[in-house]
């Protein structure tokens, strides 16, 4: 192979990309050498398997990623608003819209929330960890390297242009050659066995670990989003890691399975990609709910209204989630009884979707309302959601998708339901926790600032692509038509307004980085569950001691009681797991197989695949069971850490 | 349990000499009878449902309470059979595309791509 | 997270981190049970897709199928009963019965790999068509499954030897015992789903 057969040449975007990966490389490299904090960073966070750091770790990376998707939505946008400039050529169009779709949902919706599930979690239920925290380093490390390996592809090798939903035949070796399909399909893999993983952790951990007396309906809401989230992510991701599994096959190894040749069905991957894809929306959505469910019950300084109904409807929401993926492709051609099955069902998620949607107005009503920037981030999320998801019920109408479908009335439907409910979420809660993962809050009036920007930019970019998609124009198109040009044009910048909104969020974690006070107790927002009972900084077994929980709330509690999490009279030695190198050195050997087989270099790949099982081999013998803190040390901690 | 005392394993020997039978049985009502093959399919199909239960509820000891584990191993195990069928049934559902036609021969996948253009 | 140890029950659920291994397992093999089950339905949408390839009712023969189901199903009973020596406190049980079942795993894998070797012979590839790609993606995937049993049930046995039972070897051997089970009942499927309904229609 040629030298620039593996880069990617001839495109001045993707060289500026280049030179900038380099400089931002050799400027970690520069900093971390220059301030001697190799040796910092390999024991505090590559080797941790503290909930608190990973999750810590899960959301820069998301972060990051949301710049990268960012980036391109804003390359596409200026593309659709200057038609003519070439900005963009067809096929860097089509990575573009690739990746973007491919980063948002899989590497940085998901990472993002489960990054506050890692954090969050645990504190909420009373628990020192995960059930399994050295797999949870794991799940972490092969999200990193997966969204790694995706990223990589636009400088090396060229990257996937077959639409986030990769449609075979297209998809397939016949028609797109090439490194770039395989990154897609790789990058997702790794990634997706990280994402299993946790689930299963996180399901042990909320069924086995919770406080003494916490029964399932005293857990805070958002544990309980998370727990059907996991279950959602258990019994739907091995879909995708099949349906990839078979792609890859067909692509690497010659099957037929998806294939114009030897009798192959393309539209089955349509199926299995949406039998996995559909659940994937909930797996998203739900813990969004559930950030958004807390924070309205804590700054409307109420109970939540309807507890019971909001869980039950989240598990109805998950049961449902399963059995409705064919309405995302009622064109494939099936006849009217299939479509009409979907159709009913899809209209029934509805039913649940609003039980909590007029739960959370019952909440507010005559309540007391607290405008804190997370708060204003969750009252926004109701209407543009609600917009979002009463489009999604028109899409759902079989007869009437022939006219909506592959338009931008679809993409803008998805994005009022992602963005209002997933992004506002991911900010809202990041906002709400900040003070309990960092110490201090985030400036308020610099979030709000951000909030407004974001909003108003958001609702600016897509309300518009509504009536285009009205008009006719279809997605995932480079160019367009004269008469779609205003509406474009005010999509644009409406897309930089989000940009800006973006920017100044960053900016407002420097600022209070800087100049925000720092917390002196745990409980920054007058908070109602368990998390607000540690002190902050959380010490890294979160909790010295805990009392009895008899009900929700229970923090509400501990606060009339006058209880704390510091019992002098019950400390005893807590067992803490060991940090240990072996999950990034073992994700980091399967990402290198995975790269060998992104360029079908079958005898690397061997021999990759052959280290990750070394790996588990050394995993299986070592018996390092951990190590207690002593009594005294905890007395130590929680003495400095509540200014006793 | 006060079965794990016991020197012979009553209950994995009655799973063992069962999951035989139901083997033979299942491969007699294949290949020995002149059932309907629709009868056969059913048939079969049930008699691999009993046979994993077995395994399940004899071998696997998934209702055991001493392992704390509540009834979560059989949900999931519950779940994960209804999500089967969800997926295999779906699917077949799905694509045959509302139309009746047999995968078995050549002429039917003219019919079917002719189908698609109606 | 107490480290306190039951002092009565079976070894493997005295201790908490025991008990989450092995319920977490169990949540695993409901995420195999539906990757399995998507591997089915390919199958079962892809059935008869064999365009130029023999068709599967030429090739499959009872004769070796039934020897390979009753390999796997013997090798579950035994596995089950290294299950009932663990418990009742014999290691020299244990690890008889648990290389028995290795054995019979081995017997199974040997087949296995005797028949696709002769499918391939008679002209169905895994390139060949739709159908048979479909086929050895399934059977192949649990044939992969059973390798890697042996694998890990191999070091598990290094364990033993080197540590006896303790609640944690006792935890790890009764999570292979569910994977092994477990195993038998997909090959359950498969011999009915694949192998009889694949002669019959």
């Amino acid at each position: 192979m040629q030298l620039d057969e593996f880069f990617v040449t001839g495109e001045p975007l993707i060289y500026g990309g280049m030179v900038s990966i380099v400089l931002v490389t050799s400027a970690i490299i520069f900093l971390l050498t220059y301030l001697k904090r190799w040796g910092w960073l390999w024991r505090e966070w590559l080797t941790t398997v503290d909930h608190k750091k990973i999750g810590i770790m899960y959301i820069l990376s998301a972060l990051a990623m949301l710049f990268r998707g960012g980036v391109d939505a804003l390359m596409m946008r200026v593309q659709l608003a200057f038609p003519n400039m070439n900005f963009l050529n067809s096929q860097h169009y089509n990575e573009i819209f690739t990746t973007h779709g491919t980063v948002m949902i899989i590497f940085m919706a998901m990472p993002f929330l489960v990054g506050l599930m890692n954090i969050i979690v645990p504190l909420q239920i009373g628990a020192r960890d995960f059930a399994f925290p050295f797999v949870n380093a794991v799940s972490f490390w092969s999200f990193f390297f997966g969204a790694m390996l995706f990223n990589i592809s636009f400088v090396i090798g060229g990257s996937p242009d077959a639409g986030w939903t990769s449609y075979t035949p297209l998809a397939g070796a016949a028609l797109s050659p090439g490194p770039g399909q395989n990154f897609y399909l790789m990058g997702l893999q790794l990634a997706g066995i990280g994402t299993l993983a946790t689930g299963i952790n996180l399901m042990v951990t909320i069924l086995k670990m919770r406080a003494p007396g916490m029964k399932m309906f005293d857990m805070p809401i958002f544990t309980w989003s998370t727990l059907v989230t996991s279950f959602i992510i258990i019994f739907a991701f091995p879909i995708l890691t099949v349906a990839l599994a078979l792609l890859t096959i067909d692509r690497i190894f010659g099957s037929q399975f998806f294939t114009l040749t030897g009798e192959g069905m393309p539209m089955m991957w349509a199926n299995l990609f949406w039998m996995w894809g559909h659940p994937e929306v909930y797996i998203v959505i739900l813990p969004a709910f559930g950030i958004f469910s807390e924070i309205i019950a804590t700054f409307a300084r109420k109970q939540l209204f309807g507890y019971k109904a909001m869980v039950w409807s989240m598990i109805l929401i998950a049961g449902l989630s399963f059995l409705v993926w064919v309405h995302h492709f009622f064109t494939m051609g099936a006849g009217a009884l299939v479509n009409s099955v979907f159709s009913v069902s899809t209209m029934l998620i509805a039913v649940p979707t609003g039980v909590k949607i007029f739960n959370w107005l019952a909440t507010l009503y005559k309540s007391r309302i607290q405008m804190t920037t997370a708060m204003m981030w969750s009252l926004a999320f109701i209407p543009s959601f609600v917009i979002g998801g009463v489009t999604g019920v028109m899409l759902g109408m079989a007869a009437a998708d022939y006219q909506f479908h592959n338009s931008y009335f679809l993409i803008a439907h998805f994005h009022y339901v992602l963005i209002a409910g997933t992004v506002f979420a991911c900010f809202a809660g990041l906002v709400y926790w900040y003070p309990k993962m960092f110490g201090h809050k985030l400036n308020e009036r610099i979030g709000k600032h951000s909030f407004w920007w974001f909003l108003i930019g958001f609702h600016v970019c897509f309300f518009p692509q509504y009536f285009v998609g009205l008009d006719g124009m279809p997605r995932r198109v480079f160019a367009i038509l004269p008469e779609w040009m205003p509406l474009n044009v005010i999509s644009t910048v409406g897309a930089f307004g989000m940009g800006v909104g973006f920017v100044i969020f960053v900016y407002n974690i420097y600022y209070s980085y800087r100049y925000s006070k720092r917390e002196e107790k745990g409980d920054a927002w007058d908070g109602r569950t368990l998390e607000w009972a540690t002190p902050t900084p959380v010490p890294f077994y979160n909790f010295a001691t805990l009392p009895e929980i008899n009900g929700r709330d229970a923090f509400l509690s501990m606060k009339k009681n006058n209880e704390t999490t510091f019992d002098e009279e019950r400390l005893e030695p807590i067992h803490m797991p060991s940090n240990t190198g072996q999950p990034i050195i073992m994700m980091a050997i399967l990402a290198f197989a995975s790269f060998a087989l992104v360029f079908e270099w079958i005898g690397l790949a061997v021999i990759g695949l052959i280290g990750t099982l070394i790996m588990m081999g050394i995993r299986s013998f070592d018996y390092d069971d951990g190590y207690h803190v002593e009594v005294d040390e905890i007395k130590k901690i929680e003495r400095s850490a509540r200014g006793l | 349990m006060s079965k794990n005392t016991k020197h012979v394993p009553v209950q994995h020997i009655i799973g063992f000499l069962l999951s035989i039978v139901l083997t033979l049985l299942a491969v007699w009502a294949a290949l020995g009878s002149n059932l309907p093959v629709a009868w056969i399919i059913i048939a079969i199909m049930a008699l691999a449902i009993i046979q994993a239960g077995i395994q399940l509820f004899m071998f696997m000891h998934m209702t055991e309470s001493s392992s704390g584990g509540g009834h979560v191993p059989w949900n999931m195990m519950f779940h994960g059979f209804v999500l089967a069928a969800i997926i295999v049934a779906g699917s077949l559902f799905t694509m045959s595309f509302g139309f009746h036609h047999d995968h078995g021969s050549h002429t039917d996948h003219q019919e079917e791509s002719s189908h698609q253009h109606d | 997270m107490s480290t306190h140890e039951l002092k009565t029950g079976p070894l493997e659920y005295r201790t908490q981190e025991g008990q989450m291994s092995i319920l977490g397992f169990w949540i695993f093999l409901g995420a195999e049970v539906v990757l399995f089950s998507t591997l089915f339905a390919t199958y079962a949408v892809l059935f008869g897709r064999t365009a130029d390839a023999p068709v599967p009712a030429d090739l499959f023969e009872p004769g070796i199928t039934l020897v390979m189901t009753f390999l796997l199903l013997t090798s579950s009973f035994t596995c089950g009963l290294a299950i009932h020596q663990m418990r009742a406190g014999s290691l020299k049980g244990l690890i008889t019965w648990l290389v028995i079942t290795l054995g019979l795993g081995l017997g199974f894998l040997g087949f296995e790999i005797y028949e696709f070797i002769h499918y391939a012979h008679e002209g169905a590839t895994l390139q060949s068509s739709s159908f048979w790609s479909a086929f050895f993606v399934l059977a192949g995937t649990h044939g992969v499954h059973v390798t890697l049993g042996i694998g890990w049930a191999v070091l598990l046995i290094i364990q033993l030897v080197k540590r006896g039972l303790t609640p944690v070897t006792s935890r790890k051997v009764f999570v292979i015992s569910l994977y092994w089970h477990f195993l038998d009942v997909i090959w359950i499927f498969i011999f009915t789903s694949v192998y009889l309904i694949g002669m019959v229609v």
